[in-house]
């Protein structure tokens, strides 16, 4: 048999239906939120962990100009070292007869026996490459499903200036090319950039290593330690043009997708308890105010006979009930999000499986953090059940005591109205309880400005990059650095605008024990394609002795303007300079460091010696142009501004930051809930009052204005700040959000601000109007037989 | 004799069907100008109903009700706004005044918008709280918030003013001391008072008696001899 008490928590439910679901949907969003980050987080961590090991993915790395086999052997002795391959690597491009550019693309030779060696690759249709075969290749997955290509079809390759036909004998992942992007563009486009697979004899007769190799592939035995393996092999391959042996979290494709996941954790951690703090605060005020409203029934229950702890399992539960159906609904959510978000990881990151498997603990904490969240909120309320005595049901109806709120009888005072008083009165009388609606409007407000800062720093990034940090229509890479007279030969090019030449060259940067794995990218002192910008977007000067680093590198090296930073060149005479930090550049993209090119070579002992070139062209004859350099064996790839664009705003749009939309659409809906919510409360609070008004013959309008005068003041008061915070939570998003990638700056935004603003205004006029209905149909009759 | 009210053939139900309610059943009635008129009834009867009708609170499901050559039961919600607010005064069983404003701001909540309202400490005079206009209802007695709520109720000199229960929340000393209000009211002002009660005794001061049964009128008296409110004992 179902209690009495129970029956009217059911039709509690029941009346307070447009509540229960926002509330439940606020708690829903937050274990969504975290159900599916901590789901993506353990996905993408236990199936990278499993990939690497099934695929057996080298733990050291080490490339070289080249050696013969023969010390490998001496590697694979080094104490710690489990196993030592050595591979062939090289820059390739692919002629696609659509596009205008030639597409860069990395030539690797597989393991004469692939299915035992490292890094082995993982097939995804066709077979592997006969060894013997001289024009047979395997093609990257996501490139080959870009370009609709597969096994059986032929590409138009240039191997080291040679240009063949290859013909296709299979599709194939790798757990090293877990994150492919064009050298020098950063950014992750499976049609841009490719992975080819050769027979190791093949590659080696393009490449010139016979019985040679250029990168070493090394494991280790357990318990070895990677430095000293690390060590012992540059000691090894130093004569060898050895660049720098590194560990596997160096490995760009590892960083990134480390990256990726880091990001994920933090939103993880950050999101979920703002959400649940705000339900939790919602919650409190309705429940608070259904316990107020209910204070006979309360009395009259206790007069009965019913205990405290009774009555108040009894608003208890109706907390519970809301808290644990918002978690299980959250719960279901993740799992359906989880797997549409994985799919966007399958889009960016080459993994060849990859299944969302929700972290059992992210339900648990989900659902405990809603019930904890929910009882906070529910305690306040139930010490006020047990304190009621039951004498209060026998108690005629007490008017609230207002002789401590405002006089108002100064001489602005005396001139307001009475309606006027009514609205001040109510706001000074319980200044808490105005503050605490106040704080959460100013949390919608938070969220929304923060959010919106968000948005427009998306834009804002991808406008500044392509219109103030690079000014360049493409850039030119060479396959090794050129004379500057080549400079001037492609400057020659009918249609090509302006030149402006640029060294990188690759280098290990390091503040004492930290350290990056990088480049330095030599450019004129005054460049005017690409430059190097301070926050007011002025450019900066490059210095004669010294580096400008971009900020996102100087602050993973910790380094500030005027500290030294030591710099191991990796290429050519491997110079070490000592150099001092300049100034740090506001950069958007990447983590770039910058010195002057005449330094830079004076350092390298080349002169005169430059890497590529920025360009600018004539629009119209831009296809021309690139068609041109198509043909030119030195060029080693060309990246169109417009491209890159594309790409970086397909990453936004797509990948990752594509959580700023579901968040934003979120933080919209959240703020609305608060403001309706509160607008509700009060007009429950007053609805009393306001039929007495209407009976007296007060219009509609001047009843709803004792209401919503109030609510507009609470509103007015929260705006400035939920900005405040909103700027703060802008800050903490767009930290979370950044990457080595691309750096969302989140400063003071107005038009977010403005815009989030206006939205707050606009809810609570929606809400002002959703409940002037209620009070234009509420019967006064009834209004006025009940009492309080 | 001029009547105030007219209806005719007035009937309200609530609801439909099997549940319907039927409120009234048919009242024709009419309550004469400047006359104190108390209605009297069982709970349930109707008197509330009726009231609520009159004072253009609710409205008629059939029948047509007056106010002079007004027809309520035609009226608009606006009109019937209007109509409150120029011509009508209630007071409550339960008081009904703004908690956060003090006696004299309460009776001013209606001043501010009448027509010809007299001042607001006049009101409150009249009401005998002459000293107290500056106290918050929370501090104020039952009987003194009622009196308050008929200042409020007098001040904008209406009409017409309904009473629903006046005495009902309070003790007899304090109720006989509204209901002299009431009475002064009437005699000073002219205003036409109707007044709802299931206390017999009070029918003493009225100038006629309707008797409500069942949603119908059973009978309507007129009271020769009429006693003063301080010789009522209920
Ligand atoms: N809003 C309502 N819904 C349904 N029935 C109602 C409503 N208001 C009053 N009634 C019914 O109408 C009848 C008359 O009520 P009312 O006029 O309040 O009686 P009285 O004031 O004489 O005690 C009663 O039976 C009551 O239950
Ligand atoms: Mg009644």
């Amino acid at each position: 048999m179902v209690s009495p008490l129970d029956r009217k928590l059911l039709r509690d439910l029941r009346r307070m239906k447009a509540q229960v679901i926002a509330i439940g949907a606020v708690i829903a969003t937050g274990v969504l939120l975290q159900v599916m980050m901590s789901g993506l987080v353990a996905s993408l961590t236990e199936t990278r962990r499993a990939y690497y090991e099934r695929n057996r993915l080298a733990e050291v790395f080490a490339p070289l100009t080249r050696a013969p086999e023969a010390e490998l052997a001496r590697i694979a002795a080094i104490p710690g070292v489990a196993r030592a391959e050595g591979r062939i690597a090289g820059a390739a491009l692919i002629d696609m007869p659509d596009e205008a550019v030639p597409l860069q693309a990395r030539a690797l030779s597989l393991p004469d026996r692939s299915e035992r060696g490292l890094n082995a690759v993982y097939m995804i249709s066709g077979a592997l490459p006969d060894p013997a075969a001289r024009d047979e290749a395997l093609l990257i997955e996501g490139f080959a499903k870009a370009h609709g290509l597969g096994p059986g079809d032929r590409l138009t390759v240039t191997l080291n200036g040679a240009r063949r036909v290859l013909r296709i004998a299979g599709t194939a992942q790798a757990p090293d090319m877990l994150y492919t992007a064009v050298p020098g563009e950063m950014m992750p486009d499976a049609a841009r950039f490719a992975v080819l697979w050769m027979p190791r004899a093949a590659l080696a007769a393009a490449y010139d290593m016979d019985g040679a190799f250029n990168e070493t592939l090394v494991t280790l035995a357990r318990g070895a330690s990677e430095q000293a393996v690390i060590d012992r092999i540059d000691a090894i391959l130093r004569p060898w043009g050895g660049t720098g042996a590194y560990g596997r979290d160096q490995l760009v494709s590892d960083r990134f997708v480390t990256e990726e996941i880091n990001g994920l954790r933090t939103m993880s951690r950050v999101m979920p308890p703002i959400f649940l703090a705000v339900a939790a605060f919602i919650l409190y005020i309705v429940v608070s105010r259904m316990v107020q409203s209910e204070r006979e029934e309360i009395g009259l229950l206790k007069a009965f006979g019913y205990t405290g702890a009774e009555v108040g399992a009894h608003y208890f539960k109706l907390v519970m009930i809301i808290a644990i159906g918002g978690a299980l609904a959250g719960c279901l959510g993740g799992i359906a999000s989880g797997r549409a978000m994985i799919g966007v990881y399958t889009t960016f990151y080459n993994f060849p499986f990859l299944v969302f498997r929700p972290d059992p603990a992210a339900f648990a904490t989900g659902v405990a953090a809603s019930v904890l969240a929910a009882s906070a909120g529910g305690l306040f309320v139930l010490r006020r059940v047990f304190r009621l005595a039951p004498a209060e049901a026998m108690r005629p109806p007490a008017p609230g005591d207002f002789s401590r709120s405002i006089r108002l009888d100064g001489p602005v005072g005396r001139r307001l109205d009475q309606p006027t008083r009514m609205v001040l009165r109510g706001l000074s009388r319980q200044p808490l309880r105005a503050a605490a609606l106040a704080a959460g409007i100013a949390a919608g407000m938070a969220l929304s400005a923060g959010m919106t800062t968000i948005y427009t720093s998306f834009d804002r990034v991808m406008e500044m990059n392509f219109s103030v940090v690079d000014r360049s229509d493409a850039t030119v890479l060479f396959t090794h650095p050129l004379s500057e007279r080549a400079a001037f030969s492609l400057a020659r090019i009918p249609g090509v605008l302006q030149v402006e030449p640029m060294r990188d060259v690759p280098a290990i940067l390091r503040n004492g024990r930290l350290s990056h794995r990088g480049a330095i990218t030599g450019m004129p002192a005054a460049p005017e394609m690409t430059r190097a910008i301070d926050a007011d977007q002025r450019p900066i000067p490059l210095p004669a002795e010294g580096v400008v680093l971009g900020e996102a590198l100087a602050d993973v090296l910790q380094v500030r303007a005027g500290d030294m930073l030591r710099i191991e060149v990796t290429n050519g005479r491997q110079p070490v300079l000592e150099v001092p930090v300049t100034q740090v550049a506001r950069t958007l993209l990447g983590a770039p460091a910058y010195m002057r090119i005449d330094s830079l070579n004076r350092a390298m002992r080349e002169p005169g010696l430059i890497s590529g070139l920025h360009v600018r062209v004539d629009a119209a004859q831009a296809d021309a142009i690139w068609l041109s350099l198509k043909d030119m064996p030195a060029v080693a790839g060309v990246s169109v501004a417009e491209d890159m664009q594309a790409s970086l705003q397909k990453l936004m749009d797509q990948g990752a930051g594509s959580a700023r939309y579901i968040m934003g659409a979120i933080a919209f809906i959240i703020t609305f809930g608060i403001v309706f919510n509160a607008a509700r409360i009060a007009y429950d609070e007053r609805a009393h009052d306001l039929a007495s008004l209407r009976v007296m013959g007060f219009t509609r309008a001047e009843a709803a204005f004792v209401l919503l005068g109030e609510l507009g003041l609470i509103t007015l008061a929260s705006l400035p700040v939920g900005s405040l915070a909103g700027y703060g939570l802008a800050q903490a998003i767009a930290e979370g959000f950044s990457t080595e990638l691309y750096q969302i700056p989140a400063g003071y935004d107005p038009f977010s601000h403005g815009f989030a603003a206006l939205f707050i205004v606009g809810a609570a006029l929606v809400s002002g109007w959703l409940i002037k209905r209620d009070l234009d149909r509420a019967d006064l009759v009834l209004a006025l037989k009940t009492r309080e | 004799m001029t009547a105030d009210f007219t209806t005719r053939g007035l009937t309200r139900t609530y609801g439909e069907g099997h549940s319907a309610v039927h409120a009234l059943r048919g009242v024709d009635v009419e309550i004469p100008a400047g006359e104190i008129v108390v209605m009297l009834g069982a709970s349930g009867s109707g008197k509330s109903t009726l009231l609520n009708i009159l004072g253009g609170l609710d409205r008629a499901t059939s029948g047509t009700a007056h106010f002079r050559d007004m027809d309520l039961t035609a009226m608009t919600d606006a009109r019937l706004t209007r109509y409150r607010r120029d011509h009508i005064g209630f007071v409550f069983q339960f008081y009904n005044l703004m908690p956060s404003l003090t006696a004299r701001e309460n009776v001013e909540l209606v001043t501010e918008i009448a027509r010809n309202p007299m001042r607001a400490e006049e009101a409150l005079e009249l009401v005998g709280l002459g000293a107290r206009v500056d106290h918050f209802p929370a501090q104020l007695s039952g009987g003194e918030q009622q009196r308050v709520a008929i200042a409020r109720a007098v001040a904008k000199q209406p009409e017409v003013m309904f009473c629903d229960e006046p005495t009902g929340a309070l003790d007899s000393a304090t109720g006989r001391t509204v209901l002299e209000v009431l009475n002064e009211v009437n005699a000073r002002l002219g205003t036409t008072i109707l007044m709802v009660t299931h206390a017999a005794n009070i029918a003493d001061m009225a100038h006629r008696v309707i008797r409500l049964a069942d949603g119908a009128i059973r009978e309507v008296v007129e009271n020769g001899q009429r006693k003063p409110p301080a010789e009522i004992v209920w």
